[in-house]
């Protein structure tokens, strides 16, 4: 009889365990689900008010300002047709917990009608128009006179769900893409170019939630080396660990008395199986 | 036995998951509410005055072996078919009836050949038949015409100058006379076509362009002069909020108190402007600024936008430099006021709120030669929200995640399912020899 109660304590708990990391899971994909259901409905309403977004067939103008920023879809490919000089403005929403990507294309002009190499530029910037750094991809690129398009690339950083007012980091919110030519030989000013542009977000899952550590403190530049009382800390220790092994002792408990509330007596144990 | 157990375990795993399964919920009621800002799009029609250079070099044959004159009118006539309902289109020309050589007559030639207003397509096209090329290139006093003709109404206005040569009536600076325009009035563009241009030309109509914020297109073939025409009518079409002019005082004492909102102004290089707002307790006050590189200015910049208290202290700023060619350069700021129940009441128990002053100011240079007058355009936007939920901790409602929380979860219960059974163990012995 122990050896059962045991067992099915252990079992329970266990149960107890994964239910809770499942339900945590849920948790987090929640709001990422919900959004992607969901993609662009307040943007792109308050843009153009027409029907579904999910039908809007993929814009064929850029804007030419923040203002005027073009409403894109994640993952749609956005086209327009523009003078080389242009400056040209997109749109797009990212939600927490989403990392988002930008690729631009840019056909240039024929070849035998342009006169230098030339430089083209794809910046982010969000909601409140902060340039956004870019991890990868990129960002400008010069080209050859006789170059036939330009690829341009850039990832942005995870999108949390809160940060600090001083900090820059990502938000949920509108992203503007701009993309423009930095440098140009003078007498290719104005000749027309094609540019494709697509954002993509996808889910960076919950594991970009928690913030790393330094493996060294930042400290150089200076003779003197500044210490806490004890040393920098290792980092392996957090409050957390009170809490978990407290959720742990609970969820035991709790699968223990929910067991012995549901099992009552149970079956005398000198009773074979088969009786 | 195995059938109760199973039971439990099921209980145990639907109150889990109810739990777990609620939390989404209300964290998605409790996330930040859709913006209601007042967004306002204007109501009136908006106005397109298309400005045609008339002169007498629009006879040279180098458009896909038409002349400049021909390839024009035939654009003329696609984009007022192609013309959306709502827009109000006029046609005004310059050099197309003084055929002298009188400098001071010349250069005032310029006339309304199609007023302003709904198109009638038929009278629009006829008036456009009878052009032929004729005199000079007057493209300052067009341009200042043509922003006369736009007058009125608060819709978007834009001028589409199409020209295939340089002004020829200096001194007066057709380029100066576009940012004189663009500051006067509010949301007036001007976009340039040059037709086959030469470098003179091109850097004229290049710069009447980014003095109002405009575009320069380079046409060489005929589709592509009809295309790009029709792109820009339609672009004035497009909705787009309408900024409210908006005068930044040198201190904050005297600055004006701003509401949620897009507001322009104009900032001379190295000058600040200082705003107001008010923000009360539980609300974060969000605020951006663009400031527009508007003529040859040096390669390194920045921007600085300031959120401090009345009396000085400095909340958050944002800040940004860039180098290079640019339109704007733009920074923004968030300031959450926490609700701590600390704030002064009003005599109806409301928390007051307290006054924000927003500081814009602009590290730009230029060369000696470029005016700095009227100053850059400074765009500034305004919102104010309900602050944010305050986040216990970085993870999700505090939950855990990853391996190490799952193993030691285990590990703990495991402690504890050890040490109860000891306990009972211990207590069955103590009743057995009892």
């Amino acid at each position: 009889m122990s050896a059962v109660r045991r067992l099915s304590a252990a079992l329970l708990a266990g149960a107890a365990l994964l239910g809770t990391a499942a339900a945590g899971q849920l948790a987090l994909a929640g709001p990422a689900v919900a959004a992607s259901a969901s993609p662009s409905d307040a943007p792109s309403a308050s843009a153009s008010s027409t029907a579904d977004p999910e039908d809007a067939p993929a814009p064929t103008e850029a804007g030419t300002s923040f203002r005027t920023a073009t409403v894109i879809r994640p993952g749609q490919q956005a086209t327009a047709q523009a003078s080389t000089g242009d400056y040209l403005y997109w749109q797009f929403p990212a939600d927490a917990g989403q990392g988002a990507t930008v690729d631009a294309t840019v056909e240039l002009p024929d070849a035998d009608a342009r006169h230098g190499e030339s430089t083209w530029q794809l910046d982010v910037y969000d909601g409140l128009r902060r340039r956004q750094a870019c991890r990868y991809g990129m960002q400008t690129r010069t080209v050859a006179a006789d170059a036939s398009t330009v690829k341009l690339s850039c990832t942005l950083r995870t999108v949390r769900a809160g940060a600090e007012p001083w900090s820059n980091d990502p938000l949920p919110g509108a992203y503007y893409v701009r993309l423009t030519t930095l440098h140009t030989a003078s007498a290719d000013a104005g000749l027309p170019v094609e540019a494709a542009v697509t954002a993509t977000t996808t889910d960076a899952g919950s594991a970009q939630d928690v913030d790393g550590s330094l493996a060294a403190p930042l400290v150089q530049g200076s003779a003197a080396r500044p210490e806490p009382d004890g040393g920098w800390s290792s980092g392996w220790w957090s409050a957390r660990w009170l809490w978990t092994a407290a959720g742990a002792v609970l969820a035991a408990l709790a699968g223990i008395a929910g067991y012995r509330a549901t099992a009552g007596r149970g079956r005398p144990s000198h009773l074979p199986p088969s009786a | 036995m195995i059938i109760r157990w199973r039971l439990a375990a099921a209980v145990c795993g639907l109150l889990v998951t109810l739990t777990g399964g609620l939390a989404p919920a209300t964290a998605s009621a409790d996330g930040p509410a859709p913006a209601e800002t007042s967004a306002e799009t204007s109501k009136d029609a908006p106005k397109v005055d298309l400005v045609l250079d008339v002169s007498g070099s629009m006879r040279a044959r180098d458009i896909d072996g038409q002349s400049r004159m021909s390839a024009a009118k035939q654009a003329f006539n696609e984009v007022l078919d192609a013309a959306p309902q709502e827009v109000q289109l006029g046609i005004r020309t310059l050099g197309a009836e003084y055929r002298g050589d009188d400098r001071k007559v010349g250069c005032k030639d310029t006339r309304a050949l199609y007023p302003v207003g709904p198109v009638d397509r038929t009278e629009a096209k006829t008036a456009v038949a009878t052009l032929a090329p004729t005199g000079w290139t007057p493209i300052g006093p067009a341009l200042l015409k043509a922003a006369d003709d736009l007058e009125g109404g608060d819709g978007a206005r834009r001028i589409v100058l199409i020209s295939d040569g340089e002004d020829t009536c200096q001194p007066l600076d057709p380029c100066e006379v576009a940012r004189e325009i663009a500051a006067k009035g509010i949301h007036l563009t001007v976009d340039t076509l040059g037709l086959v241009p030469d470098a003179k030309t091109r850097t004229q109509l290049s710069c009447i362009a980014e003095a109002t914020g405009g575009t320069y297109t380079s046409v060489q073939h005929k589709d592509e002069l009809s295309g790009r025409v029709k792109q820009l009518v339609h672009r004035t079409v497009e909705p787009a909020v309408t900024p409210v002019p908006a005068k930044g005082a040198d201190s904050c004492e005297g600055a004006p108190q701003l509401k949620a909102g897009l507001y322009t102004d104009r900032e001379t290089f190295g000058e600040d402007r200082f705003y107001r707002v008010d923000v009360r307790p539980g609300q974060e006050l969000r605020a951006s600024v663009s400031i527009a590189a508007d003529r040859a200015v040096h390669d390194d910049y920045g921007v600085q936008l300031r959120a401090s208290t009345v009396r000085g202290r400095e909340i958050v700023r944002g800040e940004a430099t860039g180098d290079g060619r640019t339109d704007v350069i733009s920074t923004g700021l968030r300031y959450p006021k926490a609700d701590d129940g600390e704030a002064a009441e009003d005599a109806d128990g409301e928390p007051l709120p307290e006054t924000v002053c927003l500081r814009v100011s602009n590290a730009f240079s230029a060369p000696a030669s470029v005016k700095t007058e009227p100053g850059l355009p400074v765009e500034l936007s305004v919102d104010v929200v309900d602050g944010p939920d305050s986040g216990s901790d970085a993870a999700f409602l505090g939950l855990g995640h990853g391996w190490w929380f799952l193993i030691s979860l285990t590990l703990i219960g495991l402690a504890a399912g050890v040490l109860w059974g000891w306990i009972s163990r211990w207590r069955v012995t103590v009743w057995r020899t009892n």
